[in-house]
């Protein structure tokens, strides 16, 4: 076997013979396999070293680049800094007539007594209409990154699921084993004058100071009070997923529906069903009351959704 | 000398330096939420002295409180604070890098 070996060895080249002796159904000869074996360790040891070395180029690198580029960033700004009208001038936007009109005509033009709502909800309605987007974008994000459902994993993965699922399976049952009496029993008073408070700012949006965002963000604080100390089941009975998702892509149509309309007539000289009203009832200012209902819904919902998707993984 | 009320926002804007100070310099991280926690608190009053109550509204409920809520939240998930779980935690990820090196 050796002879003939050494005699196609000399004549043909290596490869092609054991790839002939492999074809063929013959084992490879044992040398070559010990050969293999070792070019596979070998990179991984030199490629761990090459690894740091780059590592530590990388990281000086990295620092010298941060550093000129926060230095470019300071010299532009201070060379357009320049160019701003300078302080006082007639012609500036903060001394020309915008700002005039819309103090003067605010109340005449849409009913509302409080001019920052009108401002943000009635001349400058897209605006707002892209924060709320903002704020949904980014609750969509963290469910789309936090959220526990089930998909397919691997065997790794679902090990570190399933741990994780048993401590917050185990933090549940200490919740309810063990119930927080003095948090339930204060609870129980101030819950409900939360609420009430933070529906009255939504509601006076357009008579005083408050609106959709600070009626929002209170209300979202006493969901997540009512959450911490009556636990996760009894929370789940009001506001699940389903309601959750419903409620905040509800809210953000019907903010678009709404302010469809008032563009479509807006841009045809139409004349809008809805009227401003008397200044200073609560069913005034045409579409600003719906509009804070919805921002205040979608402030909500991003706070508690906030919280809960920390904590427990799940909404 | 000066206005009561002058003097008044120049206490506060004064507090909020020492607070954006404080929280670099302080050790532990209980220390700096809380600061953050102040901060907000502070800059809720000055709101108002800048005439727009909405604004100081919504500084309360979102600065001095959710924000510090999702904190702690995330210290207890990241087991941040009680050293003990924190070198419990360590001790886990060696274990992991370990497993990896090994396969």
């Amino acid at each position: 076997m050796e002879e003939k070996e050494k005699k196609q060895l000399s004549s043909v080249p290596e490869k092609h013979n054991a790839f002939v002796d492999w074809v063929n159904g013959e084992e490879r000869p044992k040398t070559e396999k010990k050969v293999i074996r070792e070019n596979i360790r070998r990179p991984k040891k030199e490629k761990k070293e090459d690894e740091i070395k780059n590592y530590r180029k990388f990281k000086k690198v990295y620092i010298g680049l941060a550093i000129a580029m926060c230095c470019a960033f300071i010299v532009l700004l201070l060379v357009v800094v320049n160019f701003d009208p300078s302080f006082g001038i007639i012609d500036a936007p903060t001394n020309n007539e915008v700002s005039a009109k819309y103090i003067e005509d605010g109340l005449a033009d849409t009913g509302a007594t409080n001019v920052i709502a009108s401002m943000i909800l009635d001349y400058r309605a897209f605006d707002t209409l892209g924060e709320s987007t903002v704020l949904f974008s980014a609750v969509a994000a963290v469910i789309i990154l936090l959220r526990r459902d089930e998909e397919k994993r691997n065997a790794k993965e679902q090990a570190e699921f399933d741990k994780e699922t048993a401590v917050i399976k185990e933090e549940t049952l200490t919740e309810e084993k063990y119930p927080n009496i003095i948090l339930q029993v204060i609870s129980k008073f101030v819950i409900p004058i939360i609420f009430i408070f933070g529906i009255y700012v939504v509601l006076n949006g357009h008579l005083s100071p408050g609106g959709g965002f600070s009626g929002g963000a209170i209300i979202g604080a006493g969901l997540i009070l009512y959450a911490v100390s009556f636990g996760d089941r009894k929370a789940k009975k009001f506001f699940n997923f389903k309601i959750f998702t419903a409620i905040t892509s509800g809210a953000l149509l019907t903010y678009a529906g709404l302010k469809c309309y008032s563009f479509y007539t807006g841009a045809n000289h139409l004349h809008s069903i809805i009227s401003t009203g008397t200044p200073g009832a609560i069913l005034s200012g045409g579409l600003i009351l719906p509009l804070n209902i919805c921002v205040g819904f979608i402030v909500a919902c991003t706070m508690f959704g906030f919280y809960k998707l920390f904590s427990k993984g799940e909404i | 000398m000066f206005d009561a009320t002058t003097l008044l926002v120049w206490t506060l804007l004064g507090f909020l330096i020492l607070c954006a100070v404080a929280s670099t310099v302080v050790k532990s991280l209980l220390t700096t939420t809380l600061i953050f926690m102040s901060y907000s608190l502070v800059m809720s009053i000055i709101w108002l002295f800048l005439e727009s109550p909405d604004l100081a509204g919504t500084e309360a409920a979102v600065g001095a409180g959710v924000t510090t809520i999702l904190f702690f939240v995330t210290y207890n998930k990241i087991k941040a604070l009680d050293k003990k779980k924190k070198e419990e935690a360590d001790k886990e990820s060696e274990a992991d890098k370990n497993e990896d090196d090994n396969t």
